[in-house]
C-alpha cells in the first residue's frame, strides 16, 4: 500500500509548507509586536520593562529561527497560540466559531451539488437548444455576480419587501436558507461549469456513439456512459469547492450578521490579530488536505486506469 | 480592444480560396455581420469602453463632484436628475459610481499585473528550465492553491495593513498560484510540440526559440486567463473593500459604496442596488469578452 | 431487393459562417450477404454516409433530401426510439479507433452484454455467459478473463475485437466497419479483416466497409464504389473496377495506391567513397517509471545493437511497427538523442559526442522531415519565415539573400511564389510537407531523414510528395534515411531496406531482394499484411 502512504506523505507536507507561509506572511511581512504595543498601551508610552514582559509572554523574545521551531513544534501539538485580542486559545476559538458555520457550509453545499448537477445534467441532455443556452448562461451569470451584493438583495426582496425570512441572526432553519442559498450560488455555478465542460466532452467521445449504435436509449447513454466518465475530472474540483465554501462564509456571515467562523476572521484581519488569522488559514489548509485525501481514495473506484498507473 | 473588431478574428470560417488580401468592402461588410450576429459581445465590449473612459475621465459621463451632498435631497429613489438615486447625504449615485471606478479599477489592474507577471514568469521559469526547479516551484504553487484566495489574500492585508494598494496586491498574490500553472502547462506545451523541436533540428538556438516559438504561443491562454482574472479581482477587491478593508471613506469605491448603503437596505434599496449592478455588469461583461478570446486565441492552436 | 438501399442522399454539415455539403445526391445497394466496399480520401464523405444509414450523424449535421431504406423498410424521418430498434439489432457497426470506442470505466464484457440487454437478447442472469461466448467468437482467446477486464487492459487488435463481439452479438443483416483497422499495425490489421470476413462468411451478414486503403477493398469486397467530394464517381464488381476504371478519380487512386500498383524496386546505388552516414552497434535504453514497491529502475530498450551505412544519393528505409525502434533509430542518427552505447558517423567522423556549436554544425549536413505536417509548422509563422529559419539560426546571407533563397527553396518543391506569405492553416496537408521539405533543405544538407513523411497524407497526395522527394535526389544526388512502417510505400522509394523489431535490425538488403525472398519469417508476416495482394489483376501484367 504504497500508494496512499505517498498520498499522505505530501498532505502533511503541504500542510508544513502551508505553516511556513503563513508564518512568513503574518510574522515576518508584519510587525505583531508593535500590533500587540499598541492593543496593550492604548496609546499611552510603554517602558522598557512593560515592552520585554509583552514579548516575553507571546515568545516574540527569542530569535525568529526559535519562534518558527517552536511555534511549529507547538502546532503540531494542537497548540497553535493564543489571540492578541481575547487571551483565548486559537483551537478554542475556532472550535466554537465552527458548528454555525458548518451549518450553512452544508446546507450550502448541498444547495450547490443539487442545483449545479441539475442545471448541467439538463443542459446537456436536452434537446431543445434555447433552454440548453439558457440553463448554461447561468452559471457565467452567477459567478459575474458580487455574492455580497446578492445576499443583500436577496434580504431587501425577501425580507422587507415580502417579510418571508429573518434578515439577520441565526435562529431557526428559516435563518438557514437565505444565508445558504447566497454561499451556493458561486459554489453551484463552479460545479456546473465543470460539469457541463466534462459532459460535454464526454458525449464527443466516440464510446458514445458506440454505445448509441448499440440502440442503447438517451438517459442510458447519458447516466451510464457519459456521467461515469465525466464525474472523474468534476470530482478534482471538490477540494476547491470546499475552500470554495469556507472562504464565502467569511462575506456571507458578515452580511448577515451570523456568528461564525467567517465572522472572527473578519475580526481577526481587523484587528490584525496574527495568531488566530493564521489559525484560519491552517484550518482551511486542513480541509483542503483532507477533502483531497478522501478524493484521491475515491478516485480508483470510479475511474478503473487509477489503480494500474503509477501515481505522478 | 481594436482586435476584438477586426472582422478576420471574428469569423470562423475556413482559409479563403487562393485570392490575396481582403478589400475594404468586404471587410465592412463582416462587420456589419459581427455586429448583427453577436449583440452580446457588442454590448460588453461598450461597457468595458465605458468603464475605462470613467475610470480616466470621470468628467464626461458625471461632470458633478462625488462627495457634494445636498441635503435637501436625501436618499431620493432613481429617477429623472440622479439615474442611480441619491445617498442618505443627498450624494448623486451615479456621480459616485462614475468617479468611484477610477479607485477600482487601479486596484483590480494592479492585482492583475502582479498575478500576471509573478506568476507567468514562476510558471515559464518551471516549465522551461524543468527538472527540479519544475519541481520546486510546484510544489510551493501547489500550496497556494490549497489556500482558498479569500484566505490568502485576507492573511496578507492583515500583514500589510488596509487600503487600496494593499488590498490590490493581496488579491493579485492570491491568483498567483492560477497563473503560474497556466504558464507552466501551457510552456510545456508548446516546448514539446514537433515544430519546437523542428526549429532545434534546424539548429535555431534555444533562446530564440524561447522567444520565437514558446512565448507568442503560450501567451494566448494566459491573456484569456488575465482577463477572465480581470472580472474576479474586481469582485475580489470589491469584496475586501465592503469588508472594509480598502479605501476610507468619504472616497467613493464600488465595493464600499455597497457597504455604505447597506445601513438604508430596508428603506433605500438603491444605494445598495446600483452599485452593485455596475459591478455586475462589469464582470459579465469582462466574462463575456475572455470567452470570445478563448474562442478566437483557441482556434490558433 | 436489395438488404440496403440509399437513394439521392444528400446531407448537409452547418459550419460557422455557413454549411458545407458532405453528400450530394448518394445512391447505393447493398444485397444481402454482400460486401461492398466504399473508397475515398479525406472529406470525400464517405464516413458521412456510413453514419447517416445508421442514423448517427454528428450534431451538425442534417439530412437534406434523400432516402436510407432497410429491408425496404425507410429508416430516415424515423423517431430516435423506432430507430434504436434498429441499430445493434438490424445494423452493428465496427467503429474507427478502438482506442477510444469503448467505456473507459466498464468492463469489457458489461459493454458487450449490454447491447443483449438492450434489445432483450438475454436476460440480466444470461447476459455474462452469452458476452464471453460472443467474445470468444470474435477470437478473444480466455475470453472470460478479457470479460472481467476494462478496456485499457486490452491491446489494440483485442479491443477492436471486442467491439466486432458487439457489433455481431445481435447477428445483425448489415455490418457497418468504418475504417476498421487503420489505426491498428498491418499484420494485426490482417488478422482482424481476416476473422471479420470468417465471421461475415458465417452469418451471412451484409458488410458495408468503409476504407481509405484501395488495397484493402481489393482484397476484401465483391463491389467497389469509389467515392470523391459528396458523390459516387464510380461503382462496380471488384475486378471490373481495378482492371477497368472508366473514372478518371479511379485511375489516379489506382496508380497511387502502393499496394496495387506494381512497380519495380530500385536497383541498389553503386557505393563509392565515404559513407555519407554510418551508425555501429547503436543501442538507446529509456528509463521506466519505477515499478510500485520497487526501487530498481528497470529499462527498455528501444534500439538494441543497429548498425547501417548510407551511401551518398541513396535512399535507405527502415521499416518496423509501432515501437520497432526505428523512429529512435532515427533521433539517434541526427544526434537529436543520445544513444546508450554506439557510435554515429556523418561523413566519416565520428560525431557520437560532438556538443554545443559541433552538434549545432551537424544541422547543416543532416536535416529532418517529420511525419506530421500538420504539427511541425509554427502556427503563428508565415511560410517565408518557417523556411528561412534555418538560414536565421546560422546568419546566412543578408535578408535580401535570404529572401532570394526563399523564393528558390518554394520553387523547387514545386509551390507557388504566392505561398511565401501564407499561414500553415491555410495550406493542404501535402502543401505543408512540401514546406517541411523546403525547410529541410534551406541549408543544403547531404542527407535527410524522412520520418513516416507520407503517412498523414491522403494516398494521392502520398504519391505527389513522393516523387518530389525522388526528383529531389536524382538532381542533388541527396541522400534518405525513409522511416515507415508502410512496405508498399518504401517498394517504391528504397534502394534499400531494413526491417526491424523489437529494436533489433533483423535484416537489411536491396529492396528487391527482401521482397522477393526474405530471409526472415518476421518479414514474410510483414509482406504478407500488405493490403492489395489478394487481387489477381493488381499481380499480373
Amino acid at each position: 500500500m504504497i500508494y496512499p502512504a505517498r498520498r499522505l506523505g505530501f498532505a502533511v507536507l503541504v500542510l508544513w509548507a502551508a505553516y511556513t507561509v503563513s508564518f512568513a506572511v503574518l510574522f515576518l511581512l508584519s510587525d505583531p509586536v508593535a500590533t500587540l504595543v499598541a492593543r496593550a498601551s492604548d496609546g499611552a508610552s510603554v517602558t522598557p520593562a512593560d515592552l520585554a514582559a509583552l514579548k516575553a509572554r507571546y515568545g516574540f523574545d527569542q530569535p525568529l529561527v526559535v519562534q518558527y521551531l517552536e511555534r511549529l513544534g507547538a502546532a503540531v501539538r494542537g497548540d497553535l497560540g493564543t489571540s492578541f485580542v481575547s487571551g483565548q486559545p486559537v483551537g478554542a476559538t475556532i472550535a466554537d466559531a465552527l458548528p454555525p458555520t458548518l451549518q450553512i457550509a452544508t446546507a450550502g453545499l448541498v444547495l450547490a451539488v443539487v442545483f449545479g448537477a441539475g442545471v448541467a445534467l439538463v443542459a446537456t441532455y436536452t434537446r431543445h437548444r434555447w433552454l440548453a443556452q439558457t440553463l448554461m448562461g447561468l452559471p457565467s451569470l452567477a459567478v459575474s455576480l458580487p455574492v455580497f451584493w446578492v445576499g443583500l438583495m436577496l434580504v431587501q426582496l425577501f425580507s422587507f419587501q415580502l417579510g418571508w425570512l429573518p434578515a439577520v441572526g441565526a435562529r431557526g432553519p428559516e435563518a438557514l436558507i437565505l444565508p445558504a442559498v447566497t454561499l451556493a450560488l458561486p459554489t453551484g455555478a463552479l460545479i456546473a461549469q465543470v460539469l457541463v465542460k466534462s459532459m460535454s466532452t464526454a458525449l464527443a467521445e466516440p464510446y458514445v456513439t458506440t454505445a448509441r449504435a448499440k440502440g442503447v436509449g438517451p438517459v442510458a447513454v447519458h447516466l451510464r456512459h457519459a456521467l461515469g466518465n465525466a464525474a472523474i475530472p468534476a470530482l478534482t474540483v471538490l477540494g476547491y469547492v470546499a475552500g470554495n465554501l469556507l472562504a464565502g462564509t467569511v462575506v456571507v456571515e458578515t452580511v448577515f450578521t451570523r456568528p461564525g467562523l467567517g465572522r472572527i476572521t473578519v475580526e481577526a484581519v481587523a484587528d490584525q490579530d496574527v495568531p488566530l488569522v493564521q489559525g484560519v488559514v491552517l484550518f482551511a489548509a486542513v480541509v483542503f488536505v483532507v477533502v483531497n485525501l478522501v478524493v484521491d481514495l475515491i478516485y480508483p473506484l470510479l475511474d478503473p486506469r487509477v489503480t494500474q498507473a503509477v501515481p505522478a | 480592444m481594436t482586435d476584438l473588431l477586426d472582422p478576420r478574428a471574428t469569423t470562423a470560417q475556413p482559409a479563403p480560396p487562393p485570392t490575396s488580401g481582403t478589400s475594404p468592402g468586404t471587410g465592412r461588410a463582416r462587420l456589419g455581420r459581427f455586429l448583427r450576429r453577436r449583440p452580446g459581445l457588442v454590448v460588453s465590449v461598450l461597457v468595458i469602453v465605458f468603464v475605462l473612459v470613467s475610470a480616466v475621465f470621470p468628467a464626461v459621463f458625471a461632470p458633478g463632484d462625488p462627495n457634494l451632498a445636498i441635503p435637501r435631497q436625501r436618499s431620493l429613489p432613481p429617477g429623472p436628475g440622479h439615474w442611480f438615486g441619491t445617498d442618505y447625504l443627498g450624494r448623486d449615485m451615479w456621480t459616485r459610481v462614475v468617479h468611484g471606478t477610477s479607485l477600482s479599477l487601479q486596484a483590480t489592474l494592479t492585482a492583475v499585473a502582479v498575478a500576471l507577471v509573478v506568476g507567468g514568469l514562476i510558471g515559464l521559469l518551471a516549465g522551461f528550465v524543468g527538472g527540479w526547479v519544475d519541481e520546486v516551484l510546484m510544489r510551493v504553487v501547489d500550496v497556494l492553491l490549497a489556500i482558498p484566495p479569500i484566505l490568502l489574500a485576507l492573511a496578507l492585508i492583515a500583514a500589510l495593513g488596509f487600503g487600496t494598494t494593499n488590498v490590490a496586491i493581496a488579491v493579485g498574490i492570491a491568483s498567483v498560484a492560477q497563473f503560474a500553472r497556466v504558464m507552466r502547462a501551457e510552456t510545456l506545451r508548446v516546448r514539446g510540440t514537433v515544430y519546437v523541436e523542428a526549429a532545434r533540428a534546424v539548429g535555431t538556438r534555444w533562446w530564440v526559440s524561447l522567444g520565437r516559438h514558446v512565448l507568442p504561443n503560450a501567451a494566448g491562454p494566459v491573456l484569456v486567463l488575465a482577463v477572465l482574472e480581470f472580472g474576479l479581482a474586481i469582485l475580489a477587491v470589491s469584496s475586501l473593500s465592503f469588508l472594509g478593508y480598502g479605501a476610507p471613506p468619504p472616497a467613493p469605491e464600488w465595493g464600499s459604496l455597497v457597504a455604505e448603503g447597506r445601513n438604508y437596505l430596508a428603506t433605500s434599496w438603491w444605494m445598495c442596488a446600483m452599485p452593485g449592478l455596475t459591478i455586475a455588469a462589469t464582470v459579465l461583461s469582462v466574462n463575456r469578452v475572455s470567452k470570445a478570446l478563448d474562442g478566437e486565441w483557441g482556434r490558433d492552436r | 431487393m436489395s438488404l440496403l438501399s440509399v437513394t439521392d442522399l444528400q446531407v448537409d454539415y452547418r459550419v460557422a459562417g455557413g454549411t458545407v455539403e458532405a453528400l450530394r445526391g448518394v445512391d447505393l445497394e447493398v444485397a444481402a450477404g454482400e460486401v461492398v466496399a466504399v473508397v475515398g480520401e479525406s472529406g470525400s464523405g464517405k464516413s458521412t454516409l456510413a453514419q447517416a444509414v445508421i442514423g448517427l450523424l454528428a450534431g451538425n449535421g442534417a439530412v437534406r433530401a434523400g432516402s436510407v431504406a432497410l429491408d425496404g423498410e425507410e429508416l430516415l424521418g424515423r423517431s430516435e426510439k423506432a430507430l434504436r430498434a434498429v441499430r445493434g439489432a438490424r445494423i452493428g457497426l465496427v467503429p474507427q479507433d478502438p482506442g477510444v470506442s469503448l467505456n473507459p470505466v466498464q468492463k469489457v464484457g458489461r459493454q458487450v452484454a449490454e447491447v443483449l440487454r438492450v434489445h432483450a437478447l438475454a436476460d440480466r442472469r444470461s447476459a455474462p455467459a452469452r458476452a464471453v461466448e460472443l467474445l470468444e467468437r470474435a477470437g478473444i482467446p480466455d475470453a472470460a478473463v478479457r470479460a472481467g477486464q476494462y478496456p485499457h487492459e486490452l491491446s489494440g487488435g483485442l479491443r477492436q475485437r471486442a467491439l466486432i463481439a458487439v457489433a455481431i452479438a445481435a447477428s445483425p443483416a448489415l455490418l457497418i466497419a468504418d475504417e476498421p483497422t487503420s489505426a491498428l499495425d498491418a499484420t494485426v490489421a490482417r488478422q482482424i479483416l481476416d476473422h471479420l470476413e470468417d465471421l461475415r462468411a458465417a452469418t451471412g451478414s451484409a458488410l458495408l466497409l468503409v476504407t481509405h486503403d484501395l488495397g484493402v477493398a481489393a482484397d476484401r469486397a465483391d463491389r467497389i464504389v469509389v467515392m470523391s467530394q459528396g458523390r459516387i464517381v464510380e461503382q462496380g464488381p471488384t475486378a471490373e473496377i481495378l482492371e477497368r476504371p472508366t473514372h478518371p478519380y479511379t485511375r489516379e487512386l489506382l496508380a497511387a495506391a502502393p499496394g496495387l500498383a506494381d512497380v519495380d524496386a530500385l536497383p541498389p546505388v553503386a557505393a563509392s567513397g565515404t559513407p555519407i552516414a554510418e551508425v555501429r552497434d547503436l543501442v538507446k535504453d529509456f528509463p521506466l517509471a519505477r515499478a510500485r514497491g520497487s526501487w530498481r529502475r528497470e529499462h527498455l530498450r528501444a534500439v538494441d545493437g543497429v548498425s547501417f551505412t548510407i551511401a551518398r544519393g541513396e535512399t535507405l528505409a527502415l521499416v518496423g511497427e509501432s515501437g520497432s525502434g526505428k523512429s529512435t533509430t532515427a533521433r539517434l542518427l541526427l544526434r537529436l538523442a543520445d544513444p546508450t552505447s554506439g557510435q554515429v558517423f556523418l561523413d566519416g567522423e565520428d560525431v557520437t559526442t560532438v556538443r554545443g556549436a559541433a552538434w549545432r554544425d551537424l544541422r547543416r549536413r543532416a536535416q529532418l522531415v517529420y511525419q506530421n505536417p500538420y504539427a511541425s509548422l509554427d502556427p503563428r509563422f508565415a511560410v517565408r519565415e518557417v523556411i528561412t529559419e534555418p538560414l536565421r539560426a546560422f546568419g546566412v546571407g543578408t535578408r535580401e539573400e535570404q529572401a532570394t533563397r526563399a523564393a528558390e527553396l518554394v520553387d523547387r518543391v514545386a509551390l507557388p511564389a504566392a505561398m511565401l506569405d501564407r499561414k500553415p492553416v491555410e495550406l493542404s496537408g501535402g502543401q505543408r510537407q512540401r514546406v517541411a521539405i523546403a525547410r529541410a533543405l534551406a541549408l543544403s544538407p547531404d542527407l535527410v531523414v524522412c520520418d513516416e513523411p507520407v503517412s498523414a497524407l491522403d494516398v494521392s497526395v502520398q504519391a505527389q510528395v513522393l516523387d518530389l522527394l525522388h526528383e529531389l535526389q536524382e538532381r542533388d544526388g541527396l541522400a534518405y534515411l525513409f522511416i515507415s512502417h508502410d512496405l508498399a510505400v518504401v517498394r517504391r522509394v528504397a534502394h534499400r531496406v531494413g526491417v526491424m523489431q523489437g529494436g533489433k535490425l533483423l535484416e537489411l538488403r536491396p529492396t528487391g531482394e527482401l521482397f522477393d525472398a526474405p530471409h526472415h519469417e518476421y518479414t514474410r508476416t510483414l509482406l504478407g499484411a500488405i493490403a492489395g495482394q489478394r487481387v489477381p489483376a493488381a499481380r499480373e501484367h
